[in-house]
C-alpha cells in the first residue's frame, strides 16, 4: 500500500460540505457513506451522518423502493446535523436520482454513473425517458457523467475477476472520485480495504485499483476542474472517535456497568432499528456481559427483570411494537421495585410502520402505555453521542430509585455519527449500589421499606435471612406481602409516583441557549437536537428574539421548565410526531404550545424550522389566540405547523 | 459445610394459605416443603418463580425468594435468573392455561434450551382463577361456562409437546399419589437441566373428578403405568397387564396371553424420544396412562453453563475488559 496521493488541480477551500451517495440497495452505499465519514472525521472535520435505507434487505433491483442512500455533513465548524440542502448527489441509476434530486441545491454537483441509465433501468424506475437528458438538468446543477461501471472494468481487469464480481468494486470507483472531489486522504479506505478483504488478496487488489482509478479519474479528467478543501473543525481539546447512537449506547451500558462493578444482562429480541445495541454488546462478553436473545420481546422484558431480581444490571431494548409487547412485563418491573433499563429505539409507526425511518411519535406509550398507575422516569438521548451518557445516567437513576427506566432514542441517533470525545475514565463517577447483606438483629425484614429517596432495599436471592417474596399484586408498604387494603393502595400508588417526581430535585436545572425570556421559546426533545439547534441560532443571527430549550430529561422534567416556558410569549414545539410533548407540556404546565409537527420518516430539515420559527416571531405575541388550529397534514411534504388552539 | 437441620415446617412463610378447602394444590405445597429440607440446598439458594393462576400463588407461601409474576412468563424470569445467578436453584410453578396456553411459547423455548430450572406444570384442565373456563388440556365435549355445547379444542398433551422441545426430563405425578409426587419433585430437583414434572391436581370447586380414574386409588391400578427405568410396563390390580410394542404402536396386553418377556421395557435415559413420545400418547379409557419419570437424559449442556462458559472463553482469549482499551482501539484523532 501506497501513501494516499495529492492532487495538482485547483483547490477551493469551503467551510462544510453535504454530500449524499444514493444508488440500488446492493450498490454498497452505506459501506460508501461509512468510509466517506470515517475519513472525515479522521480529517479533523465535524461530521454529521443520515444513512436512509429501504426495510427490505434485497428489495426489487433497479427500483425507486429499492433506493439506499447515505448523507453526510463534514464541516470546519461546529454541526449539528447531517445538513438540509445537498451541495454533492452521487447516483449510481436512475431510481436513485429521481428519488433523491430534491434535495440537491441548485447549483449543486450531480455525479452520475452513466453506464447505470440505460432503457432497462428506465423501466424499473418507472421513467419514460433518461433523466439526465432533461435540458433543466444541465441547466440547473453541475453534472457529471462517468462511465463507472466500464471504468471498474478497465481498472480491475488485471485481478482476474469475474465480470460480476468486478463489477461490485464500482462503489469504491465511486468512493475514489469522491474523495478526489472533497481532498480526502485515501488512507482510512485502504486500511479498510487490507482488514477486511486480506483474506481475498485478489478482492483486496481490485478495490484498491478501482478507489485508485477513481481518484485519478477525477484529477486527470477535464471535466473536473477544482476540487473542494474542507479544513478541520475547531472541537474541544481531547480524543476523539466517531460514534454512532446504538454504539454509544452499548457503550454506555458497558460503562455502567465497569463503574457499579456489576455484570451486564442484555434480553433482547431482534428488531430495526434496535438490533446493533445486541450486536454490539454481544462482541464484548470478556466485559462479563450476557447477552439473551430470546423468543420474543415478551420473553426479554421478564428474563431482564428475572436478572435484575437476582441483583445483575439487567437490560432490554426494542421498538415501538416491541415496545407494545413489553408493556405488561414493564408494569411488573415498576411494581416489583427492582432496576434496570428499557430502551426504545423509535421508528415510524403505528403498527409495523416504518421500520427503517424515524419518529419521535412513542413518547405517549412510554409515558402511559401500561395498565395502571404506573409511572416510570425517561430520558432521551439528544446526539449519538450523548447516547453514552445517557445510558450511565439511566442506570445511575435505576439504581438510585430502584425503578426501570426508560431511554427513548430513535433511528435517527441510532444510525447516525458524529465525532466523539473519549471521556477521561477515572473521571466518570462510580454507581453505588448497596444490597442489605442480613437480618438487622430480630426485626423482621421489611422489604417494602424506604430510603430517602423512597427506593426500597435490593435483598438478592442467596442472601440468609433476607427471604421475602415479590409480585405484581399490590404489595403491603414495609412488609411487601400482598395487600387489597384501600388506604395502602392509595399509598403505594402515591408512593411509586413520589418516586419518580422527586429525581426532577436531584439532576440539574434545565438549561437553555439564548436568553431565559423572550418572545420565543423553541422546546425540542430527543434526536431533533441538531435541527433545532441550528434553526434557533440562525434565527438569533438574524436578530430574533429567540431561545432554545432541549429536553433529555423527559420524565420527570427539571424542576424549573414551567418557569421558563411560562417567560416566553410563544413556546414552539417541533417534534416528528403529531404533538406529543406539546400534549405534556400543555397539561403540566397549562401553557399554551405551538406543534411544528412532521411525520414523514425522515428528520427536520433546518429550513422548515426557521421558517416556522419565523412565521411566530414577526407576529404580535399573544394577541392570535382565536386563530384556528388547522390540524390537517400538507401534501407538500413541509412540516405541519400548528396554530395556537383556541 | 455445616447445613442446620431444616424441617418441613421451615419452608412455610408466614402468609395464609388461601387455597379452596380440599384443592390439590394442598397436597403439592405440602410434598414440596417435605422433599426441600433433604436437598441440602439452604433456604435463600432456592426461588420460586410462578406466573398467573391458582397454582402460581405458591410462592408466597413458601419461606424461600420468590416471584409471582405475570400469566405464562415465569419460565422467561426463571431464565433470566439462572443465567446470572447459577447458583440458585430456580423452580417454576406453572398450570395448565399459564404454561400451555398464554405462555406456550415460553414453555417450549425452556425446554429447547435446556436451563437448568425445574418446572412443576399443575394440570386441572380448567381455568380455576377466573372462575370456570375450558382449558388447553380440558377434554373434547368438556361442557365449561366458555363452552356450554361442549369444548370443540382438541387438547395439548404436555408430554407430547415437552419431547417434541427435545426436553431433557419429563415426568408426571398425581397430587393425591403423595408419595410418588415426592419422589418425582426430587428427581426433578436433581436433574440437570430443564425437568418438567406435570402433576394431575384436582380442582374440587370447577372440574372435580376429571382425572379421578387416576387419582382415585381404587381406579388408579387399572388406568395408570408406573414407570420405572429397566422395567417392563405392568399394571392393573392384580398387576395383570402390560403394554407391548408392535410394530409401529402400542398395545394393551394380558399377562395370562402374552409373556413378561414380550413387554415393553422403559427406556428413560433414550435420547431418541420416539418411545417415550409412544408412551405419552397413552390416553384413558383405551390405555393406561404413564405417570413416573418418562425421560432423563443427563449430560446435555445447559444454557446457563454455556452462557456463563463463553464469558469466562472470552476473558481468557481477550483479557477482561478494559474501558480504555475499548474507547481507544480503532481509529481515533487528537485534537488540540
Amino acid at each position: 500500500m501506497t501513501a494516499s496521493p495529492t492532487t495538482s488541480k485547483n483547490v477551493k477551500t469551503v467551510s462544510g460540505i453535504t454530500v449524499r451517495l444514493a444508488g440500488d440497495s446492493g450498490d454498497g452505499m452505506q459501506l460508501l457513506g461509512t468510509q466517506l465519514t470515517n475519513t472525515s472525521a479522521l480529517a479533523g472535520n465535524d461530521v454529521a451522518t443520515f444513512p436512509d435505507f429501504p426495510a427490505e434487505i434485497r428489495a426489487p433491483r433497479g427500483t425507486r423502493a429499492g433506493v439506499s442512500g447515505f448523507q453526510v455533513q463534514f464541516a470546519s465548524e461546529e454541526i449539528f446535523t447531517p445538513g438540509d440542502q445537498l451541495d454533492a448527489l452521487v447516483v449510481m441509476n436512475p431510481a436513485a436520482m429521481v428519488t433523491n434530486l430534491g434535495d440537491l441545491r441548485k447549483g449543486g454537483i450531480l455525479i452520475a454513473n452513466v453506464d447505470g441509465f440505460v432503457e432497462k433501468e428506465f423501466k424499473l424506475a418507472k421513467l419514460e425517458a433518461n433523466p439526465l437528458d432533461a435540458s433543466v438538468i444541465e441547466e440547473t446543477y453541475r453534472v457529471f457523467k462517468v462511465p463507472m461501471t466500464k471504468l471498474t472494468r478497465t481498472a480491475v481487469a488485471e485481478h482476474g475477476l469475474s465480470q460480476k464480481v468486478g463489477d461490485r468494486c464500482k462503489n469504491f470507483f465511486a468512493m475514489g472520485l469522491v474523495y478526489w472531489l472533497f481532498g480526502r486522504s485515501l488512507d482510512t479506505t485502504l486500511r479498510f480495504i487490507e482488514d477486511k478483504f486480506g483474506r481475498k488478496p485478489e478482492i483486496a487488489a481490485a478495490n484498491i485499483a478501482a478507489l485508485r482509478a477513481g481518484w485519478a479519474y477525477g484529477e486527470t479528467t477535464e471535466a473536473f476542474g477544482e476540487s473542494f478543501q474542507v479544513e478541520a473543525a475547531t472541537l474541544s481539546p481531547g480524543t476523539y472517535r466517531n460514534m454512532m447512537g446504538n454504539q454509544a449506547l452499548a457503550w454506555g451500558l458497558i460503562t455502567a456497568s465497569e463503574l457499579c462493578g456489576k455484570d451486564l444482562f442484555y434480553g433482547t429480541y431482534p428488531i430495526t432499528p434496535a438490533s446493533d445495541i445486541l450486536h454490539e454488546l454481544a462482541k464484548f462478553k470478556n466485559f462479563g456481559v450476557r447477552t439473551f436473545q430470546a423468543e420474543d420481546e415478551i420473553a426479554a422484558m421478564c428474563a431482564t427483570i428475572g436478572a435484575a431480581f437476582g441483583g445483575t444490571m439487567a437490560v432490554t431494548a426494542s421498538s415501538g411494537p416491541g415496545i407494545a409487547l413489553k408493556a405488561e412485563g414493564m408494569g411488573l418491573g415498576m411494581i416489583l421495585e427492582l432496576p434496570m433499563i428499557v430502551i426504545n429505539v423509535q421508528r415510524g409507526g403505528p403498527s409495523t410502520g416504518l421500520p427503517t425511518k424515524t419518529e419521535q411519535s412513542d413518547l405517549l406509550q412510554c409515558m402511559y402505555g401500561r395498565n395502571g398507575e404506573s409511572p416510570l422516569p425517561i430520558l432521551a438521548p439528544r446526539s449519538p453521542g450523548d447516547c453514552f451518557d445517557i445510558a450511565v445516567e439511566a442506570w445511575r437513576l435505576a439504581t438510585e430509585c430502584m425503578c426501570p427506566v426508560m431511554i427513548l432514542s430513535d433511528g435517527y441517533l441510532a444510525n447516525g455519527s458524529e465525532p466523539w470525545r473519549i471521556p477521561d475514565i477515572a473521571s466518570l463517577p462510580k454507581i453505588d449500589i448497596k444490597h442489605p447483606e442480613g437480618a438487622d438483629g430480630d426485626e423482621p425484614f421489611l422489604p417494602y421499606a424506604r430510603d430517602e429517596h423512597l427506593a426500597r432495599p435490593w435483598a438478592i436471592p442467596g442472601t440468609p435471612e433476607l427471604m421475602h417474596r415479590v409480585g405484581g399484586l399490590e404489595k403491603q408498604e414495609g412488609t411487601g406481602n400482598v395487600s387489597y387494603d384501600p388506604a395502602n393502595h392509595q399509598h403505594m400508588t402515591d408512593t411509586r409516583a413520589a418516586k419518580v417526581n422527586q429525581i426532577a430535585q436531584r439532576i440539574p436545572d434545565q438549561d437553555i441557549l439564548g436568553e431565559t425570556s423572550g418572545d420565543v421559546l423553541v422546546v425540542s426533545w430527543g434526536g431533533t437536537y441538531g435541527a433545532c439547534h441550528t434553526a434557533v441560532n440562525k434565527c438569533r443571527q438574524a436578530g430574533h428574539s429567540v431561545s432554545h430549550m432541549h429536553l433529555r430529561y423527559i420524565h420527570p422534567m427539571p424542576k424549573n421548565v414551567g418557569e421558563l416556558l411560562k417567560a416566553f410569549k410563544t413556546v414552539i414545539v417541533p417534534e416528528l410526531n403529531m404533538g406529543q410533548l406539546r400534549m405534556l407540556l400543555r397539561s403540566t404546565y397549562l401553557v399554551d404550545c405551538i406543534g411544528v409537527n412532521k411525520v414523514q420518516g425522515k428528520p427536520f430539515h433546518i429550513s422548515e424550522l426557521v421558517n416556522a420559527i419565523e412565521s411566530h416571531v414577526s407576529v404580535p405575541s399573544k394577541s392570535t389566540g382565536n386563530s384556528k388550529s388547522t390540524g390537517n397534514s400538507k401534501p407538500n411534504g413541509k412540516a405541519n405547523v400548528q396554530s395556537r388552539a383556541s | 459445610m455445616n447445613l442446620p437441620v431444616l424441617k418441613a415446617a421451615d419452608f412455610a412463610s408466614d402468609q395464609d394459605v388461601r387455597w379452596c378447602p380440599g384443592c390439590g394444590d394442598y397436597s403439592i405445597l405440602a410434598q414440596m416443603k417435605k422433599v426441600l429440607p433433604d436437598l441440602g440446598v439452604p433456604r435463600e439458594k432456592i426461588v420460586f418463580i410462578s406466573g398467573i393462576g391458582c397454582s402460581s400463588r405458591f410462592p408466597y407461601y413458601m419461606n424461600t425468594y420468590g416471584m409471582h409474576s405475570i400469566h405464562g412468563r415465569a419460565p422467561t424470569f426463571a431464565t433470566g435468573l439462572k443465567s446470572t445467578r447459577p447458583d440458585l436453584m430456580v423452580w417454576v410453578i406453572t398450570g395448565d392455561g399459564d404454561a400451555l396456553s398464554i405462555g406456550g411459547n415460553h414453555f417450549i423455548h425452556a425446554l429447547r434450551r435446556n436451563i437448568d430450572v425445574n418446572i412443576v406444570l399443575f394440570n386441572n384442565r380448567i381455568y380455576g382463577l377466573t372462575k370456570g373456563q375450558y382449558s388447553p388440556t380440558s377434554t373434547e365435549g368438556q361442557v365449561t361456562k366458555s363452552t356450554p355445547m361442549g369444548s370443540i379444542d382438541h387438547p395439548i398433551n404436555p408430554l407430547s409437546l415437552a419431547l417434541a422441545a427435545e426436553a431433557t426430563f419429563v415426568a408426571r405425578s398425581i397430587d393425591a399419589h403423595v408419595k410418588h409426587l415426592g419422589n418425582m419433585l426430587q428427581r426433578a430437583s436433581e436433574h440437570k437441566g430443564t425437568s418438567l414434572v406435570e402433576v394431575y391436581q384436582n380442582c374440587n370447586v370447577f372440574n372435580d373428578g376429571a382425572m379421578a380414574y387416576a387419582q382415585e386409588r381404587k381406579q388408579r391400578a387399572e388406568n395408570v403405568v408406573e414407570l420405572e427405568h429397566g422395567k417392563p410396563l405392568i399394571f392393573g390390580e392384580k398387576s395383570d397387564k402390560g403394554v407391548r410394542l408392535v410394530g409401529s404402536r402400542l398395545e394393551v396386553v394380558n399377562l395370562a396371553d402374552v409373556p413378561v418377556d414380550d413387554l415393553l421395557i422403559h427406556d428413560e435415559k433414550e435420547p431418541n424420544p420416539a418411545i417415550q413420545m409412544m408412551m405419552a400418547r397413552m390416553r384413558y379409557p383405551e390405555m393406561p396412562e404413564p405417570i413416573g419419570v418418562l425421560r432423563a437424559v443427563e449430560g446435555v449442556a445447559t444454557y446457563n453453563d454455556q452462557i456463563n462458559d463463553q464469558v469466562e472463553q472470552a476473558k481468557i482469549k481477550k483479557g477482561p475488559g478494559s474501558l480504555q482499551e475499548l474507547f481507544t482501539t480503532g481509529d481515533t484523532w487528537e485534537v488540540a
